[in-house]
């Protein structure tokens, strides 16, 4: 076709803007605002039950306290939705924090250059990753089963498995003791990378790239885009993000202990599954990673303040997860997993 | 139509693509319901139509289709026993007796094969013969319960194996129809077929046009069955584009099947693909494209020095103008999962970035304008593309690829799953193009679109081209009786070609 034509075309169309005169589709627009209508039930259920649910500095806790594990659902979606699993970002949090206190504790290295060591650890472990499952093909799912071991183990060595308390206090003002709106920093950081990453996946071609890369391989091949490349970017950024975790996690308890960043990986695979039934459905969305993490972070928080036994947390995480690949494999119309 | 089978013997099954030989195989198998009335004995007893999928394995039948069936990462002795090991609800795996019971069907046969071999690491004749030896097996383990002799189906099993292969697998069959089942050898190779077979049915257009012994077959005959001289030579409205200057010239390419070839394509000439299956044009597609790495090659373009084909990848090639429109359109092609604006935009979604942002808008209404050039129906970019019927969907492949004013058009079996109308559409577009100046490369099973729409057709077989029609040559027949012609060339024995003279 020639430019002229082409142009003439968009011409006549531009008179003729949603011609296609396609109705609204309200199942689907339910679909998309379907798990915040159960968040905000969930919130009235609870205030019903505890009056005092329902006061701020209750949120404010746990929009700062989960702000960890929701950078970290957000690293985890960069790789899910080129097609490859990271179940590291867990072990990559730990050893972040973990790092931090050890540098900063023992070694009293600067904070400052302390950060900027623990992203660079951070790009070392995608690009590992990236060698183990690019270049000589092994599955996803093992190369980071691995490794979440082998980082667990330096993890000990290295703190000679001791929480190690004392990190500076500038680290922890940056994430917990500065306010706005009453919510400390940790929560705005993790919303700011929810719009660096939506910005990435929905206005720039990098992120349709990306898709491509996640659904066709061979298709997005042999269209010209550069799989192996955009594998490899989307690995060293979730490496990178869960590390950035570990910093927030590092600054909101004010120590490093060589165990409980662990106890992340599941609560962030829930609510990145549980995400792509919402806003944007059967996507892996940013927006939808947010809401699913806060979502989840409700119910747990509600549970506990119940009274209810540190068991049913992991009941909760467990049940989410599956429920959520369910849901939304249902909503895709049954079709195959992009991840394999 | 009807045809009998006689016990013992080997019976030949020849057609076109399209001739009714694959419902055939697909209705014993169970896969297909035929039309009402048919029916079906074996052995003399009349079995209810349709079969279940499965039945046959009772009837005593097997089939080798040409992908065999074999399990890659296992070995000769478990796909061997494949359906013994996992039919059954047997306590333990006695392997000692199994590996005894695998020699012995492997001495039976004088196979000199290891039970303990990977399937991968088998000649691709060992993995044919396995799969016939494992088929006679089945038929073999009927027996025993029915006491009856079986019927083997053999779907195209020798186009992929050299000239020693294909007789050691004729010396299989032999031996198989001496136990006194029968075999259906179903074949593009004439050759093969009069040298195997005791009697030959002809398929066309679904309908049995002849059964042939084999003493009365010779290979003219046939070819005159399958092609049928019942259309006569039309009148071509083809170009000759010989004059205009050569677009890419492809030198020494070789692929898997395809033997160093050369071939060139002119400025606005639409030069079709076509041979026998496993003749090697398929592959020149993708090796143009640099989407498969060629055992060597070089290209050159608009009459500049020529480069390796291994420095060529996809992104170069559409960098150079080049696109490929591959068969395999969920797989290769398109994404069904995502939304028609995206797949169709693919290769270009970066002229979508402006000032730091992705123009969704501007992209969905140009995707909109493009559908409705296309007549894309439904004309809703946000659907997703598996929301479009096969022809539609590869409507939106083919303008992402035109929307780019490619100068050389790699085409694989462009209306595999279209329907007539799209077809014509399909095909109108791409006359418009070349007219334009854009050259076409369009492989292709199908005489008659070749015959369609092109200027110029290239015959291959057994890797190597060995013929070209143009001009009043060039028809749906023509094409037909070139690829049957071709395929009795003699093996081995190179057939210099060379392009038409070009500066």
């Amino acid at each position: 076709m020639t430019d002229a034509t082409k142009s003439d075309a968009i011409k006549t169309d531009a008179s003729s803007t949603r011609s296609a005169g396609a109705p609204v589709n309200y199942r689907r627009q339910f679909e998309r605002v379907a798990l915040l209508l159960v968040w905000v039930l969930l919130i009235a259920t609870f205030a019903a039950v505890m009056p005092n649910f329902l006061r701020w500095g209750n949120f404010s806790i746990m929009f700062a306290s989960y702000a960890p594990a929701a950078l970290l659902a957000l690293a985890i979606i960069i790789p899910l939705t080129a097609g490859d699993y990271d179940l590291s970002v867990g072990a990559t949090l730990t050893l972040s924090a973990s790092s931090i206190a050890v540098l900063n504790v023992w070694q009293d290295l600067p904070i400052g250059l302390v950060l900027v060591v623990v992203l660079g650890i951070g790009v070392v472990v995608g690009l590992v990753h990236a060698l183990f499952i690019i270049y000589f093909r092994v599955p996803s799912l093992v190369v980071t089963l691995g490794s979440t071991s082998l980082m667990s183990g330096i993890v000990q060595w290295m703190t000679n498995s001791t929480t190690i308390g004392g990190i500076d206090r500038a680290l922890i003002n940056a994430v917990v003791g500065v306010r706005f709106l009453g919510i400390p920093l940790a929560f705005y950081y993790a919303i700011a990378a929810a719009f660096v990453l939506w910005y990435v996946f929905d206005y720039t071609p990098l992120g349709r790239r990306l898709l491509f890369v996640g659904r066709g391989r061979e298709v997005a091949r042999l269209n010209g885009i550069a799989v192996n490349r955009v594998r490899v970017a989307a690995l060293v950024a979730s490496a990178v993000l869960a590390s950035a975790a570990g910093i927030l996690y590092a600054g909101v308890l004010g120590s490093a202990d060589p165990y409980s960043g662990l106890n992340y990986l599941l609560p962030a695979f829930a609510a990145a599954f549980l995400g792509a039934t919402t806003i944007q459905p059967g996507r892996f969305n940013p927006w939808g990673t947010i809401v699913a993490v806060y979502f989840l972070a409700t119910g747990i928080t509600g549970l506990s303040m119940l009274g209810i036994p540190l068991w049913v947390t992991n009941v909760f995480n467990g049940g989410a997860l599956i429920l959520a690949v369910t849901i939304s494999q249902i909503t895709r119309g049954r079709e195959a997993s992009d991840i394999g | 139509m009807s045809f009998d089978v006689m016990a013992g013997e080997v019976h030949g099954l020849l057609g076109k693509n399209g001739s009714g030989k694959s419902t055939l195989v697909k209705i014993l198998a169970g896969f297909h319901a035929p039309d009402e009335g048919g029916s079906l004995s074996f052995n003399g007893e009349p079995t209810g139509l349709p079969l279940k999928p499965g039945d046959f394995r009772r009837l005593g039948m097997a089939f080798v289709h040409q992908n065999l069936g074999l399990i890659p990462s296992l070995t000769v002795l478990e796909n061997l026993r494949l359906v013994p090991l996992t039919a059954g609800n047997r306590g333990f795996i006695n392997w000692a007796a199994e590996t005894r019971a695998a020699r012995a069907a492997l001495a039976r046969f004088e196979l000199d094969l290891d039970p303990e071999e990977r399937i991968d690491r088998l000649t691709p004749v060992q993995r044919a013969l396995l799969a016939i030896v494992r088929a006679f097996e089945e038929i073999e383990l009927a027996r025993a319960t029915t006491g009856k002799p079986g019927l083997m189906l053999l779907d195209e099993p020798t186009p992929f194996l050299p000239q020693s292969g294909v007789e050691q697998l004729f010396r299989l069959v032999r031996s198989i129809t001496q136990s006194g089942s029968s075999v259906i050898f179903i074949s593009h190779d004439i050759d093969e077929v009069l040298e195997i077979t005791d009697e030959i049915t002809v398929l066309r257009d679904g309908e049995r046009v002849g059964e042939l012994k084999r003493a009365d077959a010779t290979h003219d005959k046939i070819v005159q069955m399958i092609v049928g001289r019942s259309i006569a030579r039309g009148a071509h409205r083809k170009t000759d584009r010989t004059t205009a200057p050569v677009y890419a010239r492809f030198s020494n390419l070789a692929g898997k099947m395809l033997e160093p070839s050369e071939l060139a394509v002119h400025r606005g000439e639409i030069l079709g693909l076509t041979g026998l299956i496993g003749s090697g044009y398929e592959e020149v597609p993708y090796l143009a494209f640099g989407a498969r790495p060629a055992r060597s090659g070089e290209i050159a373009i608009d009459g500049a020095a020529a480069f390796a084909q291994t420095t060529l990848s996809p992104r170069r090639s559409i960098e150079m103008g080049f696109a490929l429109l591959p068969a395999d359109r969920q797989g290769a092609s398109g994404v069904d999962s995502l939304p028609i604006v995206d797949n169709m935009f693919l290769p270009d979604v970066g002229r979508f970035f402006r000032g730091a942002f992705m123009r969704n808008g501007a992209m969905v209404r140009e995707a909109r304008a493009l559908g409705a050039t296309f007549e894309v129906k439904p004309n809703d970019p946000g659907l997703k593309l598996s929301a479009l019927s096969g022809g539609n969907a590869q409507k939106v492949l083919i303008a992402r690829w035109m929307n780019r004013n490619p100068s050389l058009l790699l085409l694989d079996e462009p209306t595999q799953g279209v329907d007539v109308g799209t077809r014509q559409q399909i095909f109108a577009a791409l006359r418009k193009a070349a007219a334009e100046g854009m050259s076409v490369i369009c492989a292709s099973s199908e005489a008659e679109q070749l015959a369609e729409i092109c200027d110029r057709v290239l015959i291959f077989a057994k890797g190597r081209i060995c013929q070209e029609l143009t001009g009043a040559d060039l028809t749906k027949d023509g094409i037909s009786e070139a690829c049957y012609q071709s395929a009795a060339l003699p093996t081995g024995a190179p057939t210099p070609y060379l392009t038409q003279a070009a500066p």
